[in-house]
């Protein structure tokens, strides 16, 4: 968060002075309020600091919001203070956001919405999304693959959000007729402590759990900490997702626990900070749907989503 | 002794003590039966521990609560203050490893970074409301922000996490124990008892209620209400230190989200205790029961398909809502 400060001082004082020359792009993102938010901002941090280097016509504005109504309140700020030319954002909510960024869009702003889609079609001018339904399906095919007809497992979901539905609904759909029994699905939130006692009401429910769908590698933690305190020897495996460095670092070295994992790369921001700047400064048409896959990570292929400097 | 008397204003009448005192255990042992007759699991030996040593973080931090309430106070900042000095404990436990090296000297100094950095923050709270006069609601209100964006500066937006080694060496002070009791158990029990004497027994304790019932009386009869109220804060940063020592080894990480939302829970054991909101009357025994009460309700909505899970939030506000009238029920009439 430090660096976000720094680099609007020196954005705001250096607006003044190249205003005539510079096009302002703003990206607006939720705080880092859990691990995979944390590494979406550096991520976008360090998209920023490379283009403002690589473009010095380009200008950026960086705001984290910490709810939907502040992340609409740093939108107008930008729109009215800065005179953004092209807006980047990962909306907080769906909903909330989309009359806002249709507004932005309307007084000739170009728009790249990222990971969550609008309400409404038709108002981004790029949309980078990222594939929910799939991470749920690359999941559950895992699991599949890997469990017997009859195994018994648990899951733990996220914040309920359209997210989450999305995900549980392309999981739920890719175990269909697997025989495998879902014995329970609970809310972790997202969080290591709500999964770690999520995970320890389910070992004290459940005598035999053969494999736990954490859905999320901070779950994930939560999961293998109550499994590690109980005991129990049932569990074959954990399966996280969204590739936190330590959990991707536990795959590469064969870690039985944790034999894969389903990328939702928080870079994707960095995609589209780089394809809006992009669009921004030469001819190249950027326009459309980029959509970034969930892809199945196992001990061969860890290697290469690997990145021991991100904080996630 | 004219204070102790002043406390049990609310509670003149032995028949009204009666209902008072029994609102809570009623509530907590109907959850008992409820939980141990929608599963078998439920009074095993191995969820009893499980719920007992996760309220123990709530629990060592609502004891703290009590005396500050009872003073006429409130302290919003307690779970931002949990995950900074959880943060701290951390960074200095990693950043002391190549010069001390494993073992237990660096969990002690580690350990008492934590009480260290806990009494600075409620001298902190406690400073600036008792000698800069600021209303506690908003200094807390402050103090909270401000110790929720360190913590995430200090990660950096991420996860802060113990060295893997040093993990091992401090697990032992969460997962284990005396005779099958394991330490957050243990040391939320003395804390509790602790409180409880203080509470009851001492002048510090007295004063407490003295000042939330009346600060200007309290005054006059020679109470320096500035000192004892200064020491409430200081009492609940340290304790707040004390349940970041038994949080940290959990799970060996400290996060933007650790602790959030701890200062409502903390708040809502104490006032489903039967202590006052408003101060002049503290109850820690109650505040355990409170903590436990909360703790069971998360314990048995996982443990049965009772509910949708997202209707658990709303149970938990009934349930909140009810044990509070049980206890304040009979108090209308008189």
């Amino acid at each position: 968060m430090k660096h976000f400060a720094a680099a609007s001082i020196v954005a705001l004082c250096a607006a003044p002075a190249l205003a005539q020359d510079t096009t302002v792009i703003g990206v607006s993102i939720p705080a880092a309020t859990h691990g995979w938010a944390g590494g979406m901002n550096f991520h976008a941090q360090e998209a920023v600091d490379r283009l403002e280097e690589v473009y010095p016509e380009l200008d950026f504005v960086l705001a984290t919001a910490g709810d939907p109504s502040e992340q609409v309140s740093d939108i107008e700020d930008m729109v009215a203070t800065r005179g953004i030319s092209a807006l980047v954002v990962l909306p907080f909510e769906s909903e909330p956001l989309t009359g806002p960024v249709a507004n932005v869009a309307n007084q000739g702003v170009w728009v790249t919405v990222v990971d969550r889609g609008l309400s409404q079609e038709g108002i981004e001018d790029l949309y980078v999304a990222g594939d929910n339904t799939g991470f749920g399906q690359v999941s559950g095919e895992y699991m599949a693959e890997n469990l017997d007809e009859g195994a018994q497992i648990v899951a733990l979901r996220g914040i309920p959000t359209t997210i989450d539905n999305e995900r549980v609904a392309g999981f739920e759909q890719a175990i269909e007729g697997s025989g495998i029994e879902v014995l329970e699905m609970e809310h972790g939130n997202w969080n290591r402590d709500d999964s770690f006692t999520v995970m320890q009401d389910f070992l004290s429910k459940y005598p035999q759990i053969d494999a736990v769908w954490a859905s999320d590698d901070d779950m994930a933690v939560g999961v293998l900490a109550a499994i590690e305190a109980a005991g129990r020897e049932d569990i074959q495996f954990v399966l996280g997702g969204a590739g936190m460095k330590e959990m991707i670092q536990r795959t590469m070295e064969g870690d039985e626990m944790i034999p894969a994992n389903v990328t939702y790369p928080p870079a994707m921001i960095a995609t589209a900070i780089e394809l809006t700047a992009v669009g921004m400064v030469s001819s190249a048409p950027v326009s459309g749907q980029f959509t970034i896959g969930s892809v199945l990570v196992t001990e061969e292929n860890a290697e290469d989503y690997y990145y021991p400097d991100s904080p996630f | 002794m004219s204070t102790a008397e002043t406390t049990s204003a609310p509670t003149q009448a032995p028949r009204k003590i009666n209902i008072q005192v029994l609102g809570p255990i009623i509530a907590l042992v109907v959850l008992v039966i409820v939980g141990a007759l929608m599963n078998s699991n439920f009074l095993s030996y191995a969820n009893v521990t499980n719920v007992l040593a996760r309220s123990a973080f709530i629990g060592i931090i609502a004891v703290g609560m009590t005396f500050v309430i009872t003073a006429g106070g409130l302290d919003l900042s307690v779970g931002s203050m949990a995950a900074f000095i959880a943060g701290l404990m951390i960074l200095v436990m990693n950043y002391l490893l190549p010069s001390m090296g494993n073992g237990v000297p660096i969990i002690l100094v580690g350990m008492l970074a934590a009480l260290v950095a806990g009494l600075a923050a409620g001298f902190l709270n406690g400073f600036l409301i008792t000698n800069m006069r600021i209303e506690a609601f908003i200094v807390t209100l402050g103090t909270m922000g401000i110790y929720r964006s360190l913590v995430t500066w200090l990660a950096d937006g991420g996860t802060l996490s113990l060295d893997f080694g040093l993990r091992q060496t401090y697990r032992p002070v969460y997962y284990e124990g005396i005779l099958g009791i394991s330490w957050p158990i243990i040391i939320f029990a003395l804390v509790a008892i602790a409180g409880e004497i203080v509470m009851r027994k001492t002048a510090f304790g007295r004063y407490c209620a003295a000042i939330g019932s009346n600060d200007q009386v309290a005054r006059y009869s020679s109470v320096d209400v500035g000192r004892v109220r200064i020491l409430t804060y200081i009492l609940l940063g340290v304790l707040v230190g004390v349940a970041t020592i038994m949080y940290v080894p959990r799970l060996g990480s400290a996060s933007s989200s650790t602790g959030v939302l701890w200062e409502l829970e903390a708040i809502a054991a104490v006032i489903i205790g039967g202590t006052m909101l408003k101060g002049g009357f503290g109850r820690v025994w109650g505040t355990v029961v409170g903590v436990l009460i909360l703790s069971l309700i998360g314990n048995i909505l996982n443990l049965t398909d009772f509910v949708s899970p997202y209707l658990n939030g709303a149970i938990q506000g009934v349930i909140i809502i009810l044990a509070v009238i049980l206890q304040r029920g009979r108090k209308a009439e008189g």
